[in-house]
C-alpha cells in the first residue's frame, strides 16, 4: 500500500475510534436528565464514563493532529471551510468538558448548571459532527440536518446501551427501555441517511460502482437492527457490540466516500505531505499505537465492573 | 481592522489563556506525584492529605488546560490555513506525535488515577500519576519543538511552495528547541512552585488566625508534626511550603541558565527580536544594557548576547536595511515597546520570584517556624511568575513578527483567505466571553477549595506503622471526584 493510502486509513481509523468511544460519552451525557431520578443516580450514570471520557477525546485530537501532519491541505481546508460550525463544536466541547470535571467539586446548587452543560454540550457536539460531514458530502441543508440527526441518534442509542451494560439496578432497566424508545427514531433516520453515504458525489447512486461502500452502509443498518433485537432480549454486551459495529461501518462508508475527494476539488494525493514525513510517522505510529491501545484497553478492564448506586 | 488583525488577536487571547493553565499542569502534576510518593515511602498521613488537597486543585486546573488546548489545535486550520498548508509537513509532525505519545498517556492515566484510589494496587496507582505527569512534560517538549521551528526553521526544504521535512531529528533537536524546552518547562515549575508557595502561605496565615480565635497557639515547628491526623496538623503547610521553595529555587536556576542560552541564540537567529528587546537602534560594539529607560550599564548587552563584552550587536535600523535588501521592501520591525517591556517584566518578575524562594528557604530554615511577614510575602509568588511567563510569551511571539516562520513566511501571508471578517469577529467575541466567564468560575472554585482546606483522610497511623499500611487503610480514603 502506498503511504498516502496508509495514512488515509489511519485517519479514518482514528475518527472511527473517536465516534465509537465518544459516541457513548455523548449518549450518556444526553441521557443524563432522562435516565436518572436522584443525585445518587446521576453520579452513578456519570461514573460510567468518568475515568475514560478524556482519553476518548484524545482520539479526536490525534485524528486532527494526524490530518495536519499527513494531509495539511485537507486539514486547513476543512477547518477553515467549516469555520463557524467548528467554533460551535469547540464551545460545546469546552462546556461539556469543564462541566464533567467540575461537577464533583462545586456546591450542590451549582450542580444543576454543570448538568445543563453536560447535556447541551453532549447533544450539540453529537449533532454537529454529523451535520458537518453531511454538509461536506452534499452541501445541502437537508443533508446537514439528516447527517446531524443520524449521528445524534446513533450516539444516544449507543449511550443508552452502554448504560444498560455498565450499571445495575433501576438505572439499568431504565436504560434498556430508553434504548428501545430511541430505536424508534434511530432506525428510520438510519434507513434514510445511511444509503445516502455511498451515493454522495458526482458519480451517482449506482451501487455497482462502489459495491464495498454499499455493503458497509447496508451492514451498518443490519447491525443497528440487530442491536435493537439484542437489547430487547437483554443481551447488553452483544447489543453494545452491534451499535459499535454500526458506527464503525457507517464511519467506514463515510471515509470510503471521502477517499475520492476529501474536499470538493481536492484529491488525497494533492493534500498529502511528502514521503519522508509520511514514512517516519508510519514507523512511529506502528510502534506507539499498540501501546496506546493496550493501556486504554486496560483502563476499560480496570473499570469493567458494573457501577452500582 | 481586517480579518488578519482579528485572527492575530484571537490567537494571542486563546494561546495566552491556554498557557495560564498549562504551567500548573506541568509543575503541579510532578509536585503531586512527589507528595504521593512521599506518602508511600513514609506512610505519614500528612503527605496523603497534601496529595489530595493539591490533587484537587490540580484537577480543577487540568480541566481548563484540556478544553482550551483543543481550541489551539483547531485554530491553526481555522484561522491560519495558508500557514498550515505551508508548514503542515514539518510542523504537523510534532503535533501529531504530541497527541499520540503524550496526550493519550496524560489523559488515560489521569483517569485511572482519579478513579483508581480504591481499585488499583497502591504501587500501580502511584505509577499512574507519574505516567500522567510525565505525559504532560512530554507534550510540552513536542509543542515547544514545533514552536521553536517557527523561530529557527531547520530540517526542511521548500518544494512547490510548501515546506517539506527532510530531517525529523533536526527538527526535534533544533538548537532553539534545546534552549526553549528547558526554559519553558523550568518556568512552568517556577509558576507552579509559586502557586504552592502562595497557597501554603495563605493556609499558614489562616490556621494562625483560626487558632488565635480559639485562643490557642499553633506550634509550627517540626516537633509538632506527626501523630495528629492530617487536617489538624498545621505544620504540614510548612512541609508543602519548603518543598515548593526548593522546587522554585532549583527551577529558577534552570530558567536563568536557559534564558541566557536563548539570548545567545537570538543574536544569531532572530537579531531583530534581541535588538527590539533592548531598544538598540544601530549596530554597536560593546553595546550597553539598560535595565530601565535612562539607566545604562556599559557592555552588558554584548556580554548577554555573545558572552563577550566587546562583541558587535545588531541594531533595529540596520537590521531593517539588511532585511529590505534580502526580502524586499516592507516593515520588518515588531511592536517595539511591547517587546522592550515584556522582556523586562519577564526577567524582573521572574528573578524576583526566584529571589523570594531563596529568601524563604533562609527564613524557614531548620527548626524555625514560618515568620508572619514571610507568610505574607508568599502571596506574591502567585502573580509574579505568572506575569513573567505571559510576558515571556509576548516577547517570544510578538518579537518574531512580522514573521510566523522566521525568514520564510510572513504572518500576513499565513491567514485563511476564505474566512470572513465577520466570522473571525463572532468567534473572537464568543471565545472572549466564554473564557472570561470560565476564568471567574475557576478562580472562585480554587479560592473556595483553598479556603476550605483539606478534607480529613482518616486517623494518622503514627510513624511506627509498616510501609504498606496505606493499602489496608485505603477504604477510609474518599475518592477525589464525582
Ligand atoms: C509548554 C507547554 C505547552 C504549550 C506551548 C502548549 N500546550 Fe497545549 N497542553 C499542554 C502543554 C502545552 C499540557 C500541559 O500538556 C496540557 C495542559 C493541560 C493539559 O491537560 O495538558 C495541554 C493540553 C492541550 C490539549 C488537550 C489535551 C488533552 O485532551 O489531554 C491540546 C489539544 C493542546 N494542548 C494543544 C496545544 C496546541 C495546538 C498548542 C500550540 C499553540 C499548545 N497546546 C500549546
Ligand atoms: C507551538 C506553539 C505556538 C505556535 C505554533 C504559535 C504560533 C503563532 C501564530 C501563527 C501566531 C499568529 C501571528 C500573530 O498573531 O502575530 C502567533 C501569535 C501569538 N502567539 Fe504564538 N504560537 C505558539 C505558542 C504560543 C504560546 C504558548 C503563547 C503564549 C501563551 C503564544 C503567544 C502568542 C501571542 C501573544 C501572539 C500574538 C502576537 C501578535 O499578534 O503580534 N504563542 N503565534
Ligand atoms: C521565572 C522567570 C521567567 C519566566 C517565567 C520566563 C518565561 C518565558 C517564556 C514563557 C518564554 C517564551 C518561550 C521561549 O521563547 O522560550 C520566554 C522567552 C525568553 N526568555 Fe524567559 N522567563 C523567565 C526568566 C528569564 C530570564 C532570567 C532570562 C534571561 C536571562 C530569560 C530570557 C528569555 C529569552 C531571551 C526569551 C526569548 C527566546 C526566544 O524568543 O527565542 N527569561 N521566557
Amino acid at each position: 500500500m502506498e503511504l498516502t493510502t496508509v495514512w488515509f486509513v489511519v485517519i479514518a481509523f482514528l475518527w472511527t475510534g473517536y465516534f465509537v468511544l465518544e459516541g457513548f460519552d455523548f449518549g450518556v451525557g444526553a441521557l443524563l436528565p432522562l435516565l436518572s431520578r436522584s443525585e445518587d443516580e446521576r453520579r452513578q450514570l456519570l461514573a460510567t464514563i468518568g475515568p475514560v471520557w478524556d482519553g476518548n477525546e484524545v482520539w479526536l485530537i490525534t485524528a486532527v493532529g494526524a490530518m495536519f501532519a499527513a494531509f495539511p491541505a485537507w486539514y486547513s481546508g476543512l477547518l477553515s471551510g467549516f469555520y463557524l460550525p467548528l467554533v460551535m463544536v469547540l464551545v460545546s466541547l469546552i462546556v461539556r468538558g469543564v462541566a464533567l470535571e467540575w461537577r464533583g467539586k462545586v456546591e450542590a446548587r451549582e450542580r444543576a448548571l454543570c448538568d445543563a452543560g453536560i447535556v447541551t454540550g453532549s447533544v450539540a457536539t453529537a449533532f454537529l459532527w454529523g451535520a458537518i460531514f453531511g454538509n461536506l458530502l452534499y452541501g445541502t441543508t437537508q443533508a446537514t440536518v439528516l447527517g446531524g440527526a443520524l449521528s445524534l441518534a446513533l450516539a444516544v442509542l449507543h449511550g443508552a446501551v452502554f448504560v444498560a451494560l455498565k450499571t445495575a439496578g433501576p438505572l439499568r432497566s431504565r436504560a434498556r427501555r430508553a434504548a428501545l424508545a430511541v430505536a424508534v427514531v434511530a432506525l428510520p433516520v438510519a434507513i434514510v441517511a445511511l444509503p445516502a453515504l455511498p451515493s454522495a458525489g458526482q458519480d451517482g447512486a449506482d451501487w455497482t460502482s462502489h459495491p464495498l461502500l454499499w455493503a458497509a452502509a447496508v451492514a451498518a443498518m443490519v447491525a443497528l437492527a440487530a442491536a435493537v433485537a439484542l437489547i430487547w432480549r437483554h443481551r447488553e454486551g452483544w447489543a453494545f457490540t452491534a451499535t459499535a459495529a454500526s458506527i464503525v461501518l457507517a464511519t467506514g462508508a463515510l471515509f470510503g466516500r471521502l477517499w475520492h475527494a476529501p474536499l470538493p476539488g481536492l484529491t488525497v494525493a494533492e493534500a498529502a505531505s511528502g514521503p519522508y514525513t509520511l514514512g517516519i510517522l508510519t514507523w512511529i505510529g506502528l510502534i506507539a499505537l499498540p501501546f496506546v491501545l493496550a493501556y486504554q484497553g486496560w483502563t476499560y478492564w480496570v473499570f469493567r465492573r458494573r457501577v452500582t448506586a | 481592522m481586517d480579518a488578519l488583525d482579528l485572527a492575530r488577536w484571537q490567537f494571542g487571547v486563546t494561546t495566552v489563556y491556554h498557557f495560564l493553565f498549562v504551567p500548573l499542569t506541568i509543575g503541579l502534576g510532578i509536585f503531586v506525584a512527589g507528595l504521593q510518593t512521599a506518602w508511600h515511602r513514609t506512610g505519614q498521613y500528612r503527605y496523603l492529605t497534601l496529595t489530595k488537597f493539591f490533587g484537587k486543585l490540580f484537577l480543577i486546573n487540568f480541566a481548563m488546560g484540556v478544553v482550551t488546548g483543543i481550541v489551539q489545535e483547531f485554530q491553526f486550520g481555522m484561522n491560519w490555513s495558508e500557514y498550515s498548508t505551508f508548514v503542515g509537513d514539518v510542523f504537523g509532525a510534532p503535533l501529531a506525535l504530541e497527541a499520540l505519545l503524550a496526550f493519550f498517556l496524560e489523559s488515560t492515566f489521569l483517569g485511572l488515577w482519579i478513579f483508581g484510589w480504591e481499585r488499583l494496587p497502591k504501587r500501580i496507582h502511584l505509577a499512574c500519576i507519574w505516567a500522567a505527569a510525565i505525559g504532560s512534560n512530554l507534550s510540552a517538549y513536542f509543542i515547544l519543538a514545533a514552536n521553536a521551528w517557527m523561530k529557527h526553521p531547520v530540517g526542511y526544504e521548500v518544494v512547490g511552495g510548501r515546506a517539506r521535512m527532510t530531517d525529523l531529528w533536526a527538527v526535534l533537536t533544533n538548537s532553539t528547541a534545546l534552549a526553549q524546552v528547558p526554559h519553558v518547562i523550568a518556568a512552568a515549575f517556577v509558576v507552579a512552585g509559586g502557586f504552592v508557595i502562595a497557597v501554603s502561605g495563605y493556609r499558614i496565615l489562616r490556621e494562625r488566625r483560626l487558632a488565635a480565635d480559639r485562643g490557642a497557639t499553633v506550634p509550627l515547628t517540626r516537633a509538632a508534626r506527626g501523630r495528629v491526623s492530617g487536617t489538624a496538623d498545621p505544620a504540614m503547610w510548612r512541609t508543602s511550603l519548603r518543598a515548593a521553595l526548593v522546587m522554585t529555587a532549583i527551577a529558577g536556576a534552570v530558567v536563568a541558565g536557559s534564558g541566557d542560552m536563548s539570548g545567545q541564540l537570538l543574536s544569531e537567529q532572530q537579531p531583530m527580536k534581541l535588538a527590539a528587546a533592548e531598544g538598540l537602534r544601530h549596530d554597536e560594539k560593546g553595546a550597553p544594557f539598560s535595565p530601565l529607560p535612562g539607566l545604562e550599564v556599559p557592555k552588558v548587552l554584548s556580554l548577554l548576547a555573545a558572552h563577550d563584552p566587546n562583541a558587535e550587536v545588531q541594531g533595529i535600523d540596520d537590521i531593517q536595511r539588511r532585511y529590505e535588501s534580502r526580502f524586499g521592501p516592507g516593515d520588518y520591525q515588531p511592536n517595539l515597546p511591547v517587546v522592550f517591556w515584556s522582556f523586562r517584566v519577564m526577567v524582573g518578575f521572574g528573578l524576583t520570584t526566584v529571589g523570594l524562594s531563596v529568601l524563604g528557604l533562609w527564613a524557614t530554615r531548620r527548626r524555625r517556624g514560618t515568620p508572619e511577614w514571610f507568610a505574607r510575602v508568599c502571596l506574591l509568588a502567585l502573580p509574579l511568575p505568572t506575569l513573567a511567563m505571559v510576558a515571556g510569551w509576548l516577547l517570544s511571539e510578538i518579537g518574531r513578527q512580522p514573521w510566523t516562520v522566521q525568514g520564510e513566511l510572513l504572518t500576513a501571508a499565513s491567514v485563511s483567505p476564505g474566512v470572513a471578517l465577520s466570522e473571525v469577529a463572532i468567534s473572537l467575541a464568543i471565545f472572549t466571553v466564554l473564557y472570561g466567564v470560565l476564568a471567574l468560575a475557576e478562580a472562585k472554585l480554587l479560592v473556595r477549595h483553598i479556603k476550605a482546606g483539606p478534607e480529613p483522610v482518616g486517623p494518622s497511623p503514627g510513624p511506627d506503622l509498616p510501609d504498606d499500611a496505606g493499602a489496608e487503610a485505603a477504604p477510609l480514603v474518599p475518592t477525589l471526584m464525582y
